[in-house]
């Protein structure tokens, strides 16, 4: 019972830190004390606290890691690009945005669950490298689709420009390696935030529910799980694609603050993925509260340093590389687990209760 | 018919430096049972290696080979002491995974910062006057005979080696049983470091390799290669190196014909497609052993 309350008093500071930090950012702008460099940054902040959510779902909670996190950021961002694109003149912005959300979220969703058919049949080092392999199918199908839009509907092609026949009306809707020009830019702090909640509500929900439970025991011993009866495909299925959902409602956030989106590797490729995961592994994977925090931080910081820009990559991978074996290393975990303020009382009160369990 | 093989040949000679690479990847996961992301990084610091010795020192083709595979070796071990031999009884592979992307991504950088993100031109080991065969209407490059003959005098060195001398048997039970090998008095350390060292090593002659075929250079240059070199080595069934000889071979040349006949923007994805349907179909791969996973 006790333990219960703890979680959810955590949750809530999880969630009251995300809206006094979207207050403060309120308070701020309309004192004017943040610059248009800031400003411009509040947008991306929200998709990759959002993405660094998203990731934490599958790598911390799910226990399975997943490289390819930003292909479905990439469909996400297509899709309701493609939609906006599509409505733009039939709609007013707000139901306009909030639908090509949805469809972001949606077909994000459903790419998630079709590569989760295959995917999830795997197991750790295999299971990463597939995700991996995906992302780059998807960047690489990105980069070969032209649609466009004339008289008669929509024109689909694989090959080029010219073989979608467009009548003389007819304008371009995704290019190739153009990708889509022209988003009208609907994205804003506020809905960045929302969504930013939004997820962090869902996936913290869902760590405390029986299903998370079931999901988290999957992720600790498989094979124990699933003779306790747990369905272990439905509940790896759910959490895989949840997360791709949340990706693509990032990825529609993302489009929509962007004049040309195209599918470069730089914004969708394998480097995007490493660097959410980075954000959860700093923040402590698991830890939904900590990818969030690190998102920011690791956002924010090379923005701050400027001088440093050069080096942001190493350091980040040196993090990387020094935060899993302090982690993990045996040796290093005795220690951390010895010397940790709160455990040395724990521990004690728990070796003198064994000794009277012994007794 | 006649431009077919020499696609042919293409593919082949591509596909014997996935083969060589993909060596690498097999054997370090056949013995100490980890993904190591970061070989095709260390092809890319052999290149580098090569570069500096060949161009900008201007020493001779040879001599820049034989430093580059000393330096990857010297690599690879550190790599295995400083980042993978900490977490070696973590009992996550999710953790050694991340650590190798971790290294992976350092080499990166590492190199984008010594190096700058310039694409540099390698110069081929191959003599200006020697570079293509002529024969008739059929013109083929020497290289990528080079590459045929090299990737298959290397494994047939690596089977010997393994099957006829007493660090090669130890390698063999290491993989097989680490805790038994190490009752019967086999040291495990030094023989995964001996793996890391001769994965490395053949790394640092794949990258001599890559470049004198595809000549720009950049800090990016082994990723690619490394990704697919590990879906070569899942092809032909992780574990076995005349599985990821076949698994490097089948790979290259698929990845040609697809370049030519259907799409050269698709091809990586049709490569990808491969492993997926691999995976799915016979998870083992060509010549890999089942695995039976006991509680």
């Amino acid at each position: 019972m006790n333990n219960i309350k703890k979680t959810s008093r955590n949750n809530m500071g999880t969630i009251g830190m995300i809206i006094a930090a979207f207050v403060i950012v309120q308070i701020l702008k309309t004192a004017g004390m943040i610059n248009s460099q800031m400003d411009g940054l509040l947008v991306p902040l929200c998709v990759y606290a959002t993405m660094a959510v998203s990731l934490n779902l599958v790598v911390g909670i799910l226990g399975e890691l997943s490289l390819g996190h930003a292909g479905f950021m990439c469909v996400g961002a297509f899709a309701s690009a493609f939609f906006s694109k599509v409505v733009e003149q039939s709609m007013g912005t707000f139901p306009r945005f909030l639908l090509a959300i949805l469809v972001g979220g949606a077909v994000a969703g459903v790419f998630g669950f079709l590569i989760g058919i295959p995917v999830l049949r795997l197991k750790g080092d295999y299971l990463a490298i597939v995700t991996l392999a995906f992302g780059e199918i998807i960047k690489n199908l990105m980069n070969v689709l032209y649609v466009g839009r004339d008289a008669a509907g929509l024109h689909f092609s694989i090959k080029d420009a010219a073989s979608l026949n467009l009548m003389e009306d007819g304008e371009m809707i995704i290019n190739g390696p153009l990708g889509i020009t022209g988003t009208p830019f609907d994205a804003n702090f506020v809905v960045g935030f929302l969504i930013l909640l939004i997820s962090t509500v869902v996936v913290l929900n869902l760590t405390n529910s029986r299903t998370g439970r079931a999901i988290m025991a999957i992720r600790d011993n498989r094979i124990a799980a699933g003779s306790v009866g747990v369905p272990i495909t439905k509940y790896k299925m759910a959490a895989f694609t949840l997360s791709a959902v949340i990706a693509g409602c990032a990825g529609a956030l993302y489009s929509h603050n962007l004049s040309s989106l195209i599918a470069t590797p730089a914004r969708f490729g394998y480097n995007m993925s490493i660097l959410f995961l980075v954000f959860v592994v700093l923040g402590g994977i698991g830890s939904t509260r900590g990818a969030i925090i690190a998102s920011i931080i690791l956002t924010l910081l090379p923005e701050v340093l400027r001088f440093m820009a050069d080096y942001r990559m190493l350091i980040y991978s040196i993090i990387l590389i020094v935060m899993m074996i302090i982690n993990w290393n045996p040796k290093s975990r005795a220690w951390i687990q010895k010397h940790r303020p709160g455990n040395v009382i724990r521990s004690r009160r728990e070796a003198s209760e064994a000794g009277k369990e012994g007794r | 018919m006649v431009s077919f093989i020499a696609y042919l040949i293409n593919g082949l000679s591509l596909g014997s430096i996935y083969a060589i690479i993909a060596i690498g990847y097999t054997m370090v996961y056949g013995i100490a049972k980890m993904l190591n992301f970061a070989h095709g990084d260390v092809i890319m610091v052999g290149a580098y290696i090569a570069f500096s010795v060949i161009t900008t020192a201007g020493m001779p083709p040879v001599v820049g080979l034989i430093a580059s595979m000393c330096g990857c070796m010297l690599l690879g071990i550190c790599i295995e002491k400083i980042a993978y031999k900490p977490l070696r009884h973590a009992g996550s592979s999710l953790a050694v995974l991340i650590t190798a992307i971790g290294v992976s991504y350092f080499l990166q950088n590492m190199a984008l910062i010594i190096f700058t993100s310039n694409p540099k031109m390698f110069t081929s080991i191959i003599p200006m006057d020697k570079m293509t065969i002529q024969a008739g209407a059929f013109r083929i490059q020497t290289i990528s005979l080079v590459c045929i003959a090299v990737s298959i005098v290397l494994v047939l060195l690596l089977q010997l080696f393994i099957n006829r001398t007493r660090p090669g048997q130890a390698m063999l039970a290491c993989s097989q049983d680490r805790g038994a090998a190490s009752l019967m008095g086999i040291s495990v350390n030094g023989t995964i470091s001996l793996t890391f060292a001769i994965g490395s090593a053949m790394a640092g002659i794949a990258g001599v390799l890559l470049c004198s075929a595809y000549p720009t250079l950049s800090p990016y240059t082994g990723s690619m290669p490394g990704i697919k070199a590990f879906v070569a080595a899942v092809f032909g069934g992780i574990g076995s190196i005349p599985g990821a000889m076949i698994g490097g071979l089948l790979l290259g040349v698929i990845e040609i014909l697809a370049k030519t006949y259907i799409s050269s923007q698709l091809s990586d994805a049709i490569v990808f497609s491969v492993l997926i349907v691999v995976l799915l179909v016979k998870p083992t791969g060509l010549m890999g052993k089942v695995v039976q996973e006991k509680v």
